[in-house]
């Protein structure tokens, strides 16, 4: 492999992990916001104690997040330094903001909240939570908006001079109709996983009748979660197809393996063959589908990609525009089944346990157990797909990948990197995993007597 | 004559952040290399590890912008500087990575193994940064490869040189000392005792090593400003030391604070107008101006500095302000 592969297998290897705790992270937070608002209102010792039990969850997949986050900003520099001299005038700024913006809040107010349970008062602890979820959302704002101007460049000019693109709008990149999906989407897709995790570990308890007080409430939260949020998924991905077909119609054609062009076009729910424009064997279809997906009609003309492949020679010159279908035909359907499945799970939860019921049926519950796996595959598919199905460019139209890489890095750098990386990754999954399992199936801590002593000289709570 | 202007201001605005990244994170660096020294059992590491629990992660997060400010106002000098310093980066990345991991795991499991591996984690994962960041510093000072696209053309090696190896020793003992200093400040009791002990025995390597690497640095690059800023560290160094010896914690640690701030603005005000100079051809070198993103770019980030950055200022702030009672290890649950 040369420094280009292993830089391209680098950045999914990493950024695709990164991607396993951001959506927990973003959406866990304001569960957590919500239930420790609960019991503000409320004041009942059961929602105190929920909050600490998922907020300690949270915190350990906080922590993941952080360090994996420090990688992704210096990436660029390292391995993509041509990319970055060419796009740092437009790109650099988003990421600037979000720094200034997001993670100063996330982890200023983070730290308040974990050791300010005794020092603050109850609301204005309340509201540190908060803070840090706000930060944890406009952390995402930012950072889709980079990634939306490489799928959809808006608000630049190309300055032959310095052979750099350059901004000339940031009001055109901050509100770049992709961004304007593809915040939504992710979002969406990141409280479905947030309400994923608390029906998995509620799910875990319930299943042996631990602390049902706690766990029956968070259970149903989570489930409603995932169900409403779900429903938000569709609806945002919708919208998301549409703007693709119309910005990216090489991704839309590859998402299908639709070779010719077609009207209307019909989508296929898997199809058994090569995927490469040969006859396939076997495939189910739903008529129509795909053109109202791509075009909103279902009589739509879809592009196929043999014919975007003639016009975009026309248009960029020679060469290979087709993304590597296989990986696009099939990340599409997975990120759409597994969501599916998370909902289908979720739908399954609130319906056996209605009206305070339950059920002894061991599989039931497993099921619910192991659909946290769901969400974090359909976010893994999603990204994926998007980012693959852009290539070969790296900033649609305007620079390839091959052009973005560090000239000046060799290949046993980039491989040092690459491994040294993903075998501490690994490790830390290990450690991560462990430790999640060990601290959900403690259950929620009993809360102690209210301390006699002043605030400040009572012991420290929440600290490490 | 904007651009001229912006840029000044841009590289001014760098030079602060790495200047509020080496005074907050510097002495998280250095409680964190003293956690094996000043922290005999398990209660008092746990105590050390407290005195910073709640704001480490928001001083790392000051690399993180001035990483962004980079990209964002001078693209070339982010580009150059990170593929080119790639290995110690990498180093960096993996001690920042441990580091931030221990703080939060180490006391989710009880067993000593388990702990001792994560002190060990938060010693190096301090350590080498500490020591990094003064070699990559001294490096960029004194002039790197760079061939006439702005690539870096040396190797792993070159970065190891005696000027820059220097500049590691530099922020390594005067972050450490910072740390000591702040433990002084922000404990009582039997450690608060040992922490300023302790800074009073560093104190003296500290500033024989700072003032070799800023003298070093005066004479082979001369810059008048800059000698200025160099002379008052090495005051505000000495001064840190006196103020320690008297038991005034709060004194020694604005006086170690303000020793790292000009000792950066030194630097950089000696490096200007170059950001990265190349010890290849002077006409290779980065500068204000051929590294630089557009006067637009610059306004826009410029106004984004300028409304949010006190806001972030008043909330770091109060953090500190929330958190200024000293701890002793009685606060620390068994
Ligand atoms: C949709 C959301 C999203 C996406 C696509 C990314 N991140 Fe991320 N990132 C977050 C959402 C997030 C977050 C929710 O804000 C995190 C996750 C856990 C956390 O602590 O904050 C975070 C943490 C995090 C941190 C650590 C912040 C700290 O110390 O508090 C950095 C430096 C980055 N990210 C940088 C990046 C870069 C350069 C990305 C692109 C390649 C990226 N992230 C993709
Ligand atoms: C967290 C969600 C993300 C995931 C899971 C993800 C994943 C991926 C994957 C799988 C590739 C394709 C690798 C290849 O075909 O070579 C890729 C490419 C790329 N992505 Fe993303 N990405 C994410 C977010 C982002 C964001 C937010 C940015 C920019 C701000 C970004 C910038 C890039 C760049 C520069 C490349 C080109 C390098 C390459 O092809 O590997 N990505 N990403
Ligand atoms: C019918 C259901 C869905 C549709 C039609 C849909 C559609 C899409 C489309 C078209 C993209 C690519 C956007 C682009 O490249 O421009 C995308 C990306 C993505 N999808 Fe979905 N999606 C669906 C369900 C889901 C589910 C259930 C999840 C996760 C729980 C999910 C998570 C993601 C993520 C994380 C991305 C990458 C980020 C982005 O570009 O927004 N999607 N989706």
């Amino acid at each position: 492999m040369d420094a280009l592969d292993l830089a391209r297998w680098q950045f999914g290897v990493i950024t695709v992990y990164h991607f396993l705790f951001v959506p927990i992270t973003i959406g866990m937070s304001v569960l957590v916001a919500g239930l420790q608002t609960a019991w503000v209102r409320t004041g009942k010792e059961q929602y105190l104690r929920a909050t600490k039990f998922w907020g300690k969850l949270f915190l350990i997949n906080f922590a993941i997040g952080v360090v994996t986050g420090i990688v992704q900003e210096f990436q660029f520099g390292m391995n993509w330094s041509d990319y970055s001299r060419f796009v740092g005038d437009i790109f650099g700024a988003p990421l600037a903001i979000e720094g200034l913006l997001a993670f100063f809040l996330e982890s200023t107010f983070l730290g308040l909240w974990i050791f300010g349970w005794d020092k603050l008062p109850k609301k204005i602890h309340l509201a540190t939570i908060w803070l840090a979820a706000l930060g944890t959302w406009l952390s995402a704002y930012f950072i889709l908006a980079a990634n939306s101007w490489m799928q959809h460049p808006v608000g630049y000019e190309f300055n032959e001079a310095r052979g750099r693109a350059e901004l000339k709008s940031i009001g055109a990149v901050l509100t770049n109709s992709t961004t304007l999906v593809t915040f939504p989407h992710t979002i969406t897709a990141c409280l479905l996983t947030g309400g994923a995790v608390l029906v998995a570990v509620s799910a875990w308890h319930l299943k042996r009748r631990n602390q049902e007080d706690v766990f029956r409430p968070s259970l149903k939260l989570g489930a409603w979660v995932v169900l409403i949020a779900g429903v938000g998924v569709l609806i945002t991905g919708d919208l998301q197809a549409r703007i693709m077909t119309e910005q990216q119609p090489m991704k839309m054609a590859a998402a299908e393996a639709l070779y010719n062009t077609d009207k209307p076009a019909s989508f296929s729910i898997f199809t058994i063959g090569s995927l490469n424009g040969d006859e396939e064997v076997a495939s189910v279809r739903i008529p129509s589908l795909l053109s109202f997906m791509a075009t909103g009609s279902p009589n739509g003309e879809v592009e196929g990609i043999n014919n975007l492949q003639q016009e975009y020679e026309q248009k960029y010159g020679a060469g290979d525009y087709k993304p590597y279908v296989p990986v696009t035909y099939w990340s599409f359907r997975l990120m759409i089944g597994f969501g599916g499945l998370a909902m289908l799970v979720a739908l399954a939860a609130l319906w056996f346990t209605r009206g305070g019921r339950t059920t002894t049926n061991r599989w039931l519950w497993l099921a619910g157990i192991f659909a946290i796996g769901a969400p974090l595959a359909a976010n893994s598919f999603g990204w994926i797909f998007t980012e693959m199905g852009r290539q070969p460019w790296s900033v649609f139209g305007v620079l390839k990948t091959a052009d973005g890489v560090s000239p000046s890095v060799g290949a046993g750098t980039v491989a040092t990197s690459f491994i040294g990386l993903t075998l501490l990754y690994g490790v830390l999954a290990v450690i991560e995993v462990g430790l999640f399992v060990k601290y959900a199936k403690a259950g929620a801590p009993e809360i102690p007597p209210e301390s006699e002593a002043e605030p400040e000289d009572r012991p420290l709570t929440f600290a490490y | 004559m904007l651009i001229m202007e912006l840029t000044t201001v841009w590289f001014a605005l760098i030079a602060i952040l790495w200047a509020g990244y080496f005074l907050l994170d510097g002495f998280d660096f250095g409680v964190g290399i003293l956690l094996p020294i000043l922290g005999r059992d398990d209660r008092e590491r746990r105590l050390l590890i407290n005195t910073i629990g709640p704001v480490w992660d928001g001083n790392e997060v000051w690399l993180l912008v001035a990483g962004g400010a980079t990209f964002a106002a001078f693209p070339e000098w982010y580009a150059t500087l990170f593929s080119g310093f790639y290995l110690p980066l990498l180093l960096i990345l993996v001690a920042l990575i441990i580091r931030g991991v221990a703080f939060e795991y180490r006391g989710k499991r009880t067993g000593e193994q388990w702990k001792q591996r994560w002190d060990w984690s938060i010693f190096v994962g301090s350590l080498l940064p500490a020591l990094l960041w003064g070699v990559a510093f001294g490096n960029i000072v004194r002039g790197v490869r760079l061939d006439e696209h702005h690539e870096y053309v040396g190797t792993f090696f070159n970065l190891l040189n005696p000027y820059s190896l220097l500049g590691g020793l530099t922020t390594l003992t005067l972050f450490t000392l910072h740390g000591a200093v702040f433990l002084a400040l922000k404990t009582d009791g039997d450690m608060r005792q040992r922490a300023n002990a302790l800074a009073a025995k560093i104190g003296i390597p500290a500033v024989v090593i700072a003032a070799a690497f800023l003298l070093w640095t005066a004479i082979a690059h001369f810059d008048g400003v800059g000698v200025v800023l160099f002379a008052l560290a090495a005051v505000a160094l000495i001064a840190a030391l006196v103020a320690n010896r008297l038991g005034r914690e709060g004194w020694a640690f604005i006086a170690t604070g303000i020793t790292l701030v000009l000792a950066v603005f030194g630097l950089f005000v000696t490096l200007f107008p170059n950001v990265m100079p190349s010890s290849i051809a002077d006409a290779n070198s980065l500068n204000v101006d051929n590294a630089s993103s557009t006067p637009y770019t610059l306004k826009v980030m410029t106004w984004v500095a300028v409304f949010f950055t006190p806001i972030v200022l008043l909330y770091q702030g109060w953090t500190y302000w929330v958190f200024r009672k000293r701890l002793t290890v009685e606060k620390i649950p068994v």
